[in-house]
């Protein structure tokens, strides 16, 4: 009986289960291990502060997803041991052997990495959307915000979903609207980066968007600590951002299973081949999802594609067989930006966003890096296809690869 | 993309001025960077970060503010201190590596 395990049972590592308990043969004995009972849609998160979900649209029981003849085990992992072949278990201190090992533990917000910021006034004047518990405790305090300055940071990059920040301001200019208190609030965006658009064509195109909304962006914006009670944001080299309200993108970092096993970067990322996900150091180990460290987005969309390639190499490569596919880090995301719109951007290592048409049969096209209803209505769609078909493994009407199919290049 | 000299040099760079590959860089041309900058002359601290960059760059792409900090021991405000600013983009552009960029 050969071995897989599986580490996480979140978008990577439930797809993963589904995919290859279909195409793995009865010799094969498939393990899936995740702490919670619990499946979260994350890019749901960001709908909750403005009460366009709530907490029953995020959330289904962990099993609905796990496919018969795949052992699923809750329990926290306390180390994984690749010279061993084995992990340890946190619960009864049980050990799992394998053959191959999926390394899918994601990527979290860690409020703790910077002074001031989960402290007293924790989801009281500082929030989260990031986290179930951040998003319903930012969705109770907007309901009685009288109104003010509302600043985003985005503490430091990679960060998961990297347009979240960007659509919860757009969103944000939507909610105050309509309300009719937008004039009471200021929305400021603290970014790290060089500004909110930062690839040479997206910047061109939706440079303007912001701007329109009368958000303000402060750039170059490197947070070091929270004052709580002054309540400003201050960046290493002393600039300081006064908030009534702040909506921090705290550090994302890796799981700490990959720091106490070794096997991270400073971040707790796992390196990988970004074409085929094995590790340089471990021909058994693979990393996908969040917790490998690819020079591509962390998303949910990325994860996905991911997994169509990997699923069918790791049938061959188990075989001893070269593997056929090789990932190019697509991703492919909705935007919101407020009233009822989206934007869509597809890329992936080598092509930046592009605009055009992103065609898809019978529904599309979508418009790319340009406002319309239809681009709204496939992000609120996709969370019926997450649900239904993606995390089962089922197929979907989209290519892995990146297709210049629409995609205006003269620019 | 356009070229330019730099250096006596002539490399592929983006609008920004940051070399599309890695491979044409020199530390002559890190120089002329660094003048370009603001930084008149790179000491032996702003060496030890373009190496170390450059050694830890993984796809072209430079590595990030946090894993500088902790790879050279060097830390954030005497990053900043060296290069005042955006000390992650200012690197990056010395070295001869890609801009920190998000996704869009």
């Amino acid at each position: 009986m050969k071995k897989l395990l599986i580490l996480g049972a979140g978008t990577a590592g439930t797809m993963v289960a589904n995919h290859l308990s279909r195409r793995l043969e009865d010799d094969w004995k498939i393990t899936l291990v995740d702490q919670h009972e619990t499946h979260h849609y994350q890019p749901g998160f960001l709908f909750i502060p403005f009460g366009i979900y709530g907490k029953r649209d995020v959330i289904k029981p962990q099993r609905d997803f796990v496919p018969p003849g795949v052992e699923f085990i809750v329990s926290p992992i306390e180390v994984i041991e690749p010279e061993r072949n084995r992990v340890r278990l946190t619960k009864e201190g049980r050990y799992l052997d394998y053959d191959f090992v999926v390394i899918a533990t994601g990527a979290h917000i860690r409020p703790d990495q910077t002074p001031g910021l989960a402290e007293h006034e924790w989801h009281k004047s500082i929030h989260d959307f990031y986290t179930l518990e951040g998003a319903l405790a930012l969705a109770r305090h907007l309901r009685a915000w009288p109104g003010g300055r509302l600043v985003v940071n985005v503490v430091d990059n990679p960060i998961k979903c990297p347009v979240a920040p960007l659509e919860f301001l757009m969103l944000a200019d939507w909610f105050f609207r309509e309300r009719g208190m937008r004039d009471r609030v200021e929305l400021i965006y603290a970014t790290p980066l060089s500004g909110a658009f930062t690839k040479p064509i997206a910047a061109k195109h939706l440079g303007s968007l912001l701007e329109e909304k009368g958000i303000q962006v402060v750039p170059d914006f490197l947070i070091e600590r929270v004052a709580p009670d002054a309540k400003k944001i201050v960046s290493y080299d002393e600039q300081e951002v006064e908030y009534d309200l702040l909506v921090s993108v705290p550090l994302n970092m890796g799981d700490e299973v990959i720091a106490r096993s070794g096997l991270g970067d400073s971040l707790n990322y796992v390196a990988v081949d970004k074409h085929t996900f094995v590790s340089p150091t471990h021909p058994n180990m693979f990393a996908l999802g969040d917790a490998a460290a690819l020079p591509t987005s962390k998303a949910g969309s990325v994860a996905h594609f991911a997994v169509e390639c990997f699923a069918e190499n790791f049938v061959r490569y188990a075989d001893g067989l070269e593997m056929l596919h090789k990932f190019d880090g697509h991703a492919n995301c909705f935007i919101e930006s407020g009233f009822g719109k989206g934007l869509l951007i597809d890329f992936n290592y080598d092509v930046e966003p592009l605009p055009g048409r992103y065609p898809l049969p019978g529904i599309g096209p979508f418009t790319l890096l340009q406002e319309s209803e239809a681009n709204h209505w496939g992000k609120l769609m996709f969370r019926w296809m997450y649900w239904h078909l993606l995390l089962k493994g089922k197929e979907l009407p989209l290519p892995a690869l990146m297709s210049m199919a629409g995609k205006w290049q003269n620019n | 993309m356009t070229t330019r000299m730099i250096s006596g040099k002539t490399v592929q760079v983006n609008e920004e001025g940051f070399l599309l590959s890695p491979d044409e860089w020199t530390k002559e041309i890190a120089i002329e960077i660094a003048k370009e900058e603001g930084i008149p002359e790179l000491t032996p601290a702003h060496w030890k970060v373009i190496e170390w960059c450059r050694q830890n760059a993984t796809n072209g792409r430079s590595p990030t503010l946090r894993q500088i900090t902790a790879g050279t021991g060097i830390s954030t405000k005497e990053m900043f201190a060296l290069f005042p600013k955006g000390p992650a983009k200012k690197v990056a552009h010395i070295a001869g590596l890609g801009k920190p960029e998000g996704c869009v």
